[in-house]
C-alpha cells in the first residue's frame, strides 16, 4: 500500500543535501521554480529586441551637435508635420472618446438588433491590417468613393487633405474608448443609480453626477491609447493624407522621406522628438488618470 | 513527528508577520493557530509547510532542519483555503496527482495509483464522484477532496489553512467532528489555522493563541478559555465583560470581592495607584443575596435556548453588563426587564492597563 | 418594443431612457460604426471583385503576389512563435512572483505599443543599416538585415512582442500561485508544475494572444515599410505589396491582395469573438 520510498527511510529526509533557498534583497523567496530562467530570457529577449534598438537611437542622435539636432527638429517642413500629427491626433482622439462612451454605453445598456456582431466588429481597426485600412478609407473618402461622391457637392473633401488624415485615425484609434469603459460599465453598480433616482435625480442628472465620473478614468485611459496610437500611425493615413509637405504630410513620413534621402541625422532627430512629445503629452494623462481613480476609490 | 518551531521571524517589506516566535508540536498532536486576521497564524503554517521561508530562526522536523526544504521534499499534507484543486483534472486526477509526479523509477504501477485513489476516495467518502470536476462538486465536497488528494502522498504532518473558513455552518460542524476522526485513526500530527474559537475550541487537542506575530499562550482548550493568560485572550476567546478600575498596591476590590492583579508576562504588578481592567466572563455572574453582591437592574433578556442572556445595568459602569444562566436557575429565578438585582462576580481577573 | 423592455415599473423606468433618447443614441452609434468600420470592410471586397472573379484569380496567382504571401507566412512562422515563448517566460516571471522593479518590467514589455512603427523600423536601420551602429561590423562579416528578411523579421517581431504577454500576465495575476503551490506540495517539480498545472489553466488566454500577434504579424506595414527596401518579390509582405499594387493604380490587384488579408482579419475576429463567448471565464479579468 506504501510507497517503497516510504518504507524505511531511517533518515527524517529520504534525500541528499537540500538546495539551498535562495536568497536575494530585490525578490521573495519562493516555492514556485524558473524565476531565474524566465526573468534571464525576459530581460534577454527585451534588451535585444527594445532596449539595444532604442539606445541606438539615442547614440546616433548624438552623432550630431547641437546646432544641428535643433535644426533638424525645427525645421519648419517638420514643425508642421508635427502640427499635423499632433492635431489631426488630438481631433480624433476627442472624436473617439465621445463616441467611444456612446458605443460601450448602447453595447452594455441596450438591446438591439445585431448587438453581438456590432460588438465584435468593434475590433475591426485592430485586426485588419494598416494599409488595408488605409486604401479603403482613401478610395470610399475620394471625390468618386461611395462616400466621396456624398460630401464633395457639399463642399466638404476628405481625401487628400487634413480632414482625411483625421478620418483614418479616427479609424484606428475607435476601440480604445469602447474596450476600455465598456466593461467598467458593466460593472457599475445598479444601486447608485437607484440610490440617484429615489433621491430625485434625473436620468441626465444620474449620468452627469454619478455615471461619467465612474467611467471617467476609463474613458481617459483609452482617450490616452487612442491618442498614442494615433500619433505614430502611418498605414492606414499615407493613402488618404494626399502627403504634401508643409500641408498634409504626417511626422512618420517625415521620417521615412529622410531615410530614404540617407538623412539619418534628421530622421533619428523627428523620431526622437515625436517619442519625447508623446511621453510628455500622456504623463499629464497619467496623473490625472491615476488621481481619479484614487479619488473614486476613497468614496 | 515532532515540529520545533524555533525564534521564528518574518517580514514582509517593512511588516514584521511574525516576531521571534517558538512552538513545539508533538507527534499525534492536534494543534489550532487561532488569531485574528493580520495576526500572522497563516504565515506560520505556510513557514512549516515551507511554502514561505523565514527570515530568522530554524523549523526543525524530529530533530532535522527543514528550514532550506522546498515544500515538496518536506512530505507535507497542506490543504490550501479555497482547496486549490486543479480545475482542469478530474477528482480521481487531482487526487492520483502526487502519485504520478513520483520520479519514473520510484512511480507505482498506474493500475496501484488508480486502486489507491479509490481507497484515499472511500476513506473521504467520495468514491462515487471520482469522475467529476471540482466546479460540479459542494464546497464540503471539495474540502474533501483537497484532504484526500494531500493524504496520497502520506504526509508525516497534515497542515490545514482556515479548513472549513469557506463553508456554510451545518456543514463546518459535520466536516469537524470527521476531521478530528480522521486525525485520530490515522495517527497524524495536525495543525490547522482559523480566526474561529469555538472550532479551535471544540476540535483541537491545544490551541495556540496569536496576536500580531506574537504566540500571546498555548494551552489545551480548556486552559485558554478558563485561564486566560492576556486581556487579548481573555477579550478573543469568548465573552467577557470588562470593567475599569483602580489597582491598590497589586490588588483591587471586584463587587466586594478582592482580586490580585497579574501581568500578562509575569513581572510584579507596579505598586501604588493603576489603572487596570478586570474580567469577569457572563457565566461567572451569580445572582445571589450573599454579603459582597452589588445592586443591578435587570435591561433586556434573551431566554431562548439552553442558556438565558441577560443585560444588565450597574452603578458607576457606563455600559451594559453581560450575564449568563442555564435555562433551569433562569426560570427559578424569574428574571424580567426592570427587575432590581443583586449580583457577584464568582470569580475575576485583573491586568494592568497597557 | 425594438429598443428593449417596455417597463412599466415607475422604480425600473427612472433606470432607464426614454425609447426616443435610446432609439436617436443607437442610431447614432450604428451610424458612426457603419461610416467608419462596415464600409471600409466592404469596400475591399467589393473592389477586389469589381472586374469579376477571373481578375481576383489572377491578381492573386500573381507569382510577386505569391511570394509576398510567402514572406508574411515566414515573418508570421517565426516572429510568433518566439513572441509565444517570449510572452509564457514574460508572465511566469511577473505573475508568480514579487519582486522589485516588477511595474518597470511592464512599462518596458507595453513599450512597443505606444511606439511608432515607423520608429520602430527607424531603430533597427539605425542599429543594423549601412550607416548604423553595427552597420560597418555587419558589412564586414557579409550579413545583410536592412533591407533583407532578417530585418523584415525583427520590425514583426518588435511591434508584436507584448500581445501574448499582456494576455497572459493579467490572466495569471488572477489565478494566483496557490495551484502551482499545491503541485509543488505534492512533489511535482518545476515543469511538471508547469505542464500539468499552469498550462492547462492559461491555454485559451494563451491563444488568444497568439491570435491578435497573429494578425498584427501578418499586417504589420509601417515597420516593415522602413526596413524592407521594396525589392519586389524579396522584401516585399503582403500589405507592402498592396501599396505598391495601389500605387500603380492596379486598384483590382491591390484590393485582390488586400481581400486576403481583411479576411485574415474577419476569421481572427470570428475565433476571437468565439474564444470570448466559449472561454471568457479563462481569458483575462479585463475583458467583459
Amino acid at each position: 500500500m506504501r510507497p517503497s520510498t516510504a518504507n524505511n527511510a531511517p533518515a527524517v529526509f529520504d534525500d541528499n543535501p537540500p538546495a539551498r533557498v535562495r536568497r536575494a534583497f530585490w525578490r521573495q523567496p519562493s516555492v514556485l521554480p524558473g524565476f531565474g530562467l524566465t526573468m534571464g530570457f525576459t530581460l534577454f529577449y527585451l534588451g535585444l529586441l527594445v532596449m539595444l534598438p532604442l539606445a541606438a537611437l539615442v547614440l546616433k542622435a548624438m552623432d550630431f551637435t547641437g546646432a544641428q539636432i535643433w535644426a533638424a527638429a525645427t525645421a519648419p517642413r517638420a514643425l508642421a508635420a508635427y502640427r499635423l500629427s499632433f492635431g489631426a491626433a488630438l481631433i480624433a482622439a476627442v472624436i473617439n472618446l465621445f463616441f467611444g462612451v456612446l458605443v460601450a454605453w448602447i453595447l452594455v445598456r441596450y438591446r438591439f438588433p445585431f448587438k453581438r456582431v456590432v460588438d465584435g466588429l468593434v475590433d475591426l481597426p485592430f485586426a485588419l491590417p494598416t494599409a488595408v485600412a488605409g486604401i479603403a478609407l482613401a478610395t470610399l473618402y475620394a471625390p468618386n468613393g461611395w462616400v466621396g461622391r456624398l460630401l464633395d457637392p457639399i463642399g466638404i473633401k476628405v481625401a487628400y487633405t487634413p480632414l482625411g488624415v483625421v478620418v483614418a485615425l479616427v479609424f484606428i484609434g475607435l476601440p480604445f474608448v469602447v474596450r476600455t469603459v465598456q466593461p467598467v460599465l458593466q460593472d457599475l453598480n445598479k444601486d447608485v443609480e437607484e440610490a440617484a433616482a429615489s433621491l430625485g435625480a434625473s436620468r441626465w442628472q444620474t449620468f452627469q453626477r454619478v455615471i461619467a465620473p465612474s467611467i471617467m478614468p476609463a474613458a481617459l485611459t483609452g482617450f490616452a491609447l487612442a491618442f498614442a496610437r494615433a500619433l505614430g500611425e502611418y498605414g492606414s493615413v499615407i493613402f488618404i493624407a494626399g502627403n504634401l509637405p508643409m500641408k498634409s504630410e504626417i511626422a512618420p513620413l517625415l521620417i521615412i522621406i529622410k531615410l530614404e534621402q540617407y538623412d539619418y541625422a534628421g530622421a533619428a532627430t523627428i523620431g526622437s522628438t515625436m517619442l519625447i512629445a508623446s511621453f510628455l503629452l500622456l504623463l499629464p494623462i497619467n496623473v490625472l488618470q491615476r488621481w481619479s481613480r484614487l479619488r473614486s476609490a476613497e468614496a | 513527528m515532532v515540529i520545533e518551531v524555533n525564534q521564528i521571524t518574518k517580514r514582509f517589506d517593512s511588516f514584521a508577520a511574525l516576531k521571534g516566535l517558538s512552538l513545539q508540536v508533538h507527534p499525534g498532536e492536534l494543534v489550532a493557530l487561532l488569531g485574528p486576521s493580520g495576526s500572522g497564524k497563516t504565515t506560520l503554517l505556510r513557514i512549516i509547510a515551507g511554502l514561505e521561508f523565514a527570515d530568522e530562526g530554524r523549523i526543525l522536523f524530529d530533530g532535522a532542519d527543514a528550514g532550506d526544504r522546498h515544500v515538496g521534499e518536506r512530505r507535507v499534507g497542506f490543504v490550501f483555503q479555497h482547496y486549490a484543486l486543479f480545475k482542469h483534472m478530474t477528482v480521481l486526477e487531482n487526487v492520483a496527482f502526487g502519485l504520478r509526479v513520483v520520479p519514473r523509477e520510484r512511480r507505482m504501477a498506474n493500475a496501484d495509483i488508480v486502486k489507491r485513489v479509490h481507497t484515499l476516495l472511500s476513506l473521504v467518502q467520495l468514491d462515487h464522484l471520482s469522475g467529476r470536476y471540482p466546479s460540479q462538486l459542494s464546497g464540503g465536497q471539495r474540502q474533501r477532496v483537497a484532504l484526500a488528494r494531500a493524504l496520497a502522498i502520506e504526509p508525516r504532518v497534515l497542515l490545514l489553512d482556515e479548513p472549513f473558513g469557506a463553508l456554510d455552518a451545518k456543514v463546518r460542524k459535520e466536516l469537524r467532528r470527521w476531521l478530528r476522526r480522521l486525525h485520530d485513526e490515522m495517527g497524524l500530527t495536525s495543525i490547522f489555522v482559523t480566526h474561529d474559537q469555538e472550532e479551535a475550541l471544540e476540535l483541537a487537542d491545544r490551541v495556540v493563541v496569536m496576536n500580531h506575530g506574537a504566540i500571546e499562550q498555548v494551552g489545551t482548550p480548556e486552559e485558554v478559555y478558563n485561564t486566560p493568560a492576556t486581556p487579548f485572550v481573555y477579550e478573543f476567546l469568548g465573552n467577557v465583560n470588562r470593567l475599569d478600575c483602580q489597582i491598590e498596591n497589586g490588588a483591587v476590590d471586584i463587587w466586594g470581592a478582592r482580586v490580585t492583579a497579574e501581568t500578562q508576562d509575569g513581572t510584579h504588578v507596579p505598586s501604588g495607584r493603576v489603572a487596570g481592567h478586570a474580567y469577569v466572563r457572563p457565566h461567572d455572574i451569580e445572582f445571589t443575596d450573599n454579603a459582597s453582591a452589588q445592586p443591578a437592574i435587570v435591561r433586556h433578556v434573551a431566554a431562548a435556548g439552553p442558556t438565558a442572556r441577560i443585560e444588565l445595568e450597574m452603578a458607576g459602569i457606563p455600559h451594559l453588563i453581560e450575564a449568563e444562566l442555564p435555562r433551569q436557575r433562569y426560570l427559578e429565578l424569574a428574571l424580567k426587564a426592570g427587575q432590581k438585582v443583586m449580583v457577584a462576580a464568582r470569580t475575576a481577573r485583573v491586568f494592568p492597563a497597557k | 418594443m425594438a429598443f428593449g423592455r417596455a417597463h412599466t415599473d415607475g422604480k425600473v423606468a427612472a433606470l432607464t431612457e426614454s425609447v426616443a433618447v435610446r432609439a436617436v443614441l443607437i442610431g447614432l452609434a450604428m451610424v458612426f460604426i457603419a461610416a467608419f468600420l462596415v464600409l471600409p470592410l466592404v469596400a475591399v471586397f467589393s473592389e477586389a471583385f469589381a472586374k469579376g472573379f477571373g481578375a481576383y484569380v489572377d491578381a492573386i496567382k500573381d507569382p510577386i503576389a505569391l511570394a509576398a504571401v510567402k514572406l508574411t507566412f515566414i515573418a508570421a512562422g517565426i516572429s510568433v512563435p518566439l513572441n509565444l515563448i517570449f510572452g509564457v517566460a514574460a508572465s511566469w516571471a511577473i505573475a508568480k512572483f514579487e519582486f522589485r522593479g516588477k511595474s518597470v518590467l511592464i512599462t518596458l514589455i507595453d513599450l512597443p505599443f505606444s511606439v511608432s512603427p515607423v520608429i520602430a523600423g527607424l531603430i533597427y536601420v539605425l542599429l543594423f543599416g549601412a550607416q548604423g551602429l553595427l552597420g560597418p561590423w555587419l558589412q564586414s562579416m557579409d550579413v545583410q538585415i536592412i533591407f533583407a528578411v532578417p530585418g523584415i523579421v525583427l520590425a514583426t517581431m518588435f511591434v508584436t512582442f507584448p500581445f501574448v504577454a499582456r494576455e497572459l500576465i493579467p490572466l495569471m495575476q488572477e489565478q494566483g500561485t496557490e495551484e502551482e503551490e499545491a503541485a509543488r506540495s505534492l512533489g511535482a517539480d518545476g515543469w511538471q508544475t508547469f505542464r500539468r498545472v499552469t498550462l492547462p489553466n492559461i491555454k485559451w488566454g494563451l491563444l488568444y494572444g497568439v491570435l491578435l500577434c497573429n494578425a498584427r504579424a501578418m499586417g504589420e506595414f509601417g515597420a516593415v515599410s522602413v526596413v524592407s527596401g521594396h525589392i519586389r518579390g524579396v522584401t516585399n509582405t503582403m500589405p507592402l505589396h498592396v501599396e505598391i499594387l495601389y500605387s500603380e493604380y492596379n486598384m483590382v490587384a491591390a484590393f485582390a491582395v488586400a481581400s486576403l488579408l481583411a479576411s485574415l482579419a474577419v476569421v481572427t475576429l470570428l475565433a476571437k469573438g468565439g474564444l470570448e463567448w466559449r472561454y471568457g471565464h479563462e481569458l483575462a479579468a479585463s475583458r467583459g
